[in-house]
């Protein structure tokens, strides 16, 4: 049985620099292997409609005969599967979340 | 006496998860609970319908924000069975490290929001001060933070490379440095202990019969953990269960706590004894047959009972999460408590009400 | 890994086969349904030492009804609310009956019939069992 335990951590934080960082003026550094943001590179894709084939929420629409790909980015889960499958490598996942989706608008590329 | 009921959730402070409970008292002291769950049944069952069997991995995963992991796991375990795959060893030994890194971060929640249901601030902010350096490590193995997306059927998704590995293990010291101090106050401090011990008694014989599973059934004395199944790496890495005999509700803060250690111990094994190798084998064609896959989440055991005939979707995707389970055990320990135990009780078998429903 | 034992029994048997499970000392693990086009499957798992054994049982589809295990073992109430919220079986007898209002659905019996499923995806056929 001990008595303040807890006292010898609280005073070792109070003398510390906090854990937390003081976010909107010091952006979180993102680390290298997070998912976030999908990336589309125009150049590449072919439109073969693979990606939006198997995306498991629906969140790609891709038309071959237009040459449009447009992307739902509140349905998009960036699970990468579609990174995975891609046979052009057109699609990458960024490591920062972009700025945050407002409307249900596709975004078309 | 004359009895009132006090309603309890589904919003309550001490837990934001959608149970409600009407708690009949007699003065200050529980008769009886009467439980009303169902507020935010998701149907992810009947979604197998609609979901092919390889998607539904992604579905599987987000029964639970917290031990998501585990979840994408043993369903992926379950199909490999139907489909007869054979996972490479590397992939079993990396799904082992992760599902562990998994519980580290769970029971750091659960120890945080104890210590803030008991009223213990500063400690909450601690046990998520060294979670959030475990989701650090999530984060930059697998790429998400709770959603980890790292398992597929037939392997995983990403590889560690030896240097990666090097990096989480000295980290894993710091955690564990962390982690001791922290439970240091839960295990031994007098004001935790008061207000723990002997709340909530859970006898071994009832808690058996109720058909308890995980941390509520290893601090009644029950010595059952499926990891001694052998699953995943677990052939290889022996796990000894973590038992208490006391039963209350500082049982079960224990064993949680001394589970902290045993998954660091596990982590450490799996990946010094991590084999090289492919980390996945490719899958095709469609499950068929049936099978009941069993694994331990961080909350308990969970089940996963498949069915499935040749097509793409599955027949029948049915999960047992833990909390349903443990569910029927609160509501028998409920009655005989004082009015201000109910949150502890509440919270000791770790409610995830939103997985218990699916 | 090994495989479940699922021993198949009669409605009539049901209740004796659970008293004997508790009697050898088995951990109720849990109670789950299939809805097959025809019939509908009650799976009773039990645990024994970390070993699952299985009882199965087999109702009609049309208004199946099922007597309660939850005098045997208390906590499959909850699975049994469960199993009549989502499949529409009757379960007689239950030691907390919730009437219905387990789980607030939006669709009633969601698995109650085979008659409207869900379209599947792709170019899945519909639904035909193998067994």
């Amino acid at each position: 049985m001990g008595y303040f335990e807890m006292s010898k951590l609280a005073l070792k934080w109070a003398l510390t620099k906090p854990p937390t960082s003081r976010y909107p003026f010091e952006p979180r550094r993102a680390l290298a292997g997070s998912r976030g943001q999908l990336v589309f590179t125009k150049d590449s894709c072919v439109y073969c409609t693979v990606c939006a084939k198997k995306c498991p929420t629906g969140a790609l629409l891709v038309n071959r005969a237009q040459k449009k790909w447009a992307i739902d980015r509140l349905r998009c889960i960036s699970c990468g599967y579609c990174v995975e499958i891609c046979p052009k490598k057109s699609l990458d996942l960024s490591t920062s979340h972009g700025s945050p989706a407002v409307t249900r608008d596709r975004e078309f590329h | 006496m004359p009895r009132t009921i006090i309603p309890f959730g589904p919003q309550h402070p001490v837990l934001p998860e959608p149970i409600h409970l009407d708690l009949v008292v007699e003065d200050e002291k529980v008769v009886e609970a009467r439980p009303s769950i169902g507020f935010v049944h998701r149907g992810l069952e009947k979604l197998a319908e609609k979901k092919d069997y390889v998607e539904f991995v992604y579905v599987a995963e987000r029964i639970c924000g917290i031990c998501s992991f585990i979840h994408g796991q043993t369903y992926c375990q379950a199909i490999e069975t139907l489909m007869n795959v054979q996972v490479p060893p590397r992939a079993l030994y990396l799904r082992t490290a992760w599902g562990e890194l998994s519980r580290i971060h769970s029971h750091l929640l659960w120890l945080g929001l104890m210590a803030d249901g008991m009223g213990f601030e500063s400690l909450f902010m601690h046990s998520w001060r060294v979670r959030e350096k475990v989701l650090n490590i999530i984060e930059a193995t697998t790429g998400g933070r709770v959603i980890f997306g790292s398992c597929k059927i037939g392997g995983v998704r990403r590889d560690m490379n030896a240097e990666t590995i090097r990096n989480l293990l000295q980290e894993l010291d710091a955690i564990e440095k962390d982690m001791r101090q922290i439970t240091r106050v839960f295990l031994d401090d007098n004001s935790v202990k008061s207000r723990l011990s002997g709340i909530g008694v859970l006898p071994k014989q009832e808690a058996h019969d109720l058909g308890c599973v995980g941390p509520m059934l290893r601090a009644s004395g029950v010595a059952q953990d499926m990891r001694t199944l052998g699953y995943a790496a677990f052939k290889d890495i022996g796990v000894e269960p973590v038992t208490r005999a006391e039963g209350d509700c500082y049982a079960r803060c224990a064993v949680r706590c001394e589970e902290l250690f045993q998954s660091v111990g596990i982590i450490r094994q799996a990946l010094e004894k991590i084999p090289d190798g492919d980390i996945a084998v490719k899958v095709t064609g469609n499950p068929a047959g049936e099978t009941i896959a069993r694994t331990e989440q961080p909350r308990g055991e969970v089940v996963y009972h498949l069915k499935a005939n040749g097509t793409k979707n599955l027949q029948r995707f049915r999960v047992r999460t833990p909390t349903f389970a443990n569910l029927p055990a609160m509501l028998k320990v409920l009655p005989g408590c004082d009015l201000a135990d109910v949150p502890m009780i509440v919270l000791t078998i770790d409610p995830c009400i939103s997985c218990a429903e699916r | 890994m090994n495989p479940e034992p699922i021993e198949l029994i009669t409605l009539d048997t049901l209740l004796d086969k659970v008293r004997a499970k508790r009697e050898a000392g088995c951990r109720l693990v849990q109670v789950s349904a299939t809805r097959l086009p025809d019939q509908v499957e009650l799976t009773y798992s039990f645990d024994l030492n970390s070993r699952l054994a299985s009882l199965r049982l087999s109702l009609p589809g049309a208004a199946p009804r099922v007597p309660s295990i939850s005098g045997i073992y208390g906590c499959a109430f909850l699975y049994e609310n469960e199993i009549h919220d989502l499949f529409n079986v009757q379960v007689d007898g239950m030691a907390v009956d919730f009437k219905g209002n387990l789980y607030k659905l939006a669709v009633r019996f969601p698995f109650g019939s085979t008659q409207a499923p869900c379209a599947p995806t792709g170019a899945a056929p519909a639904a035909t069992p193998t067994q």
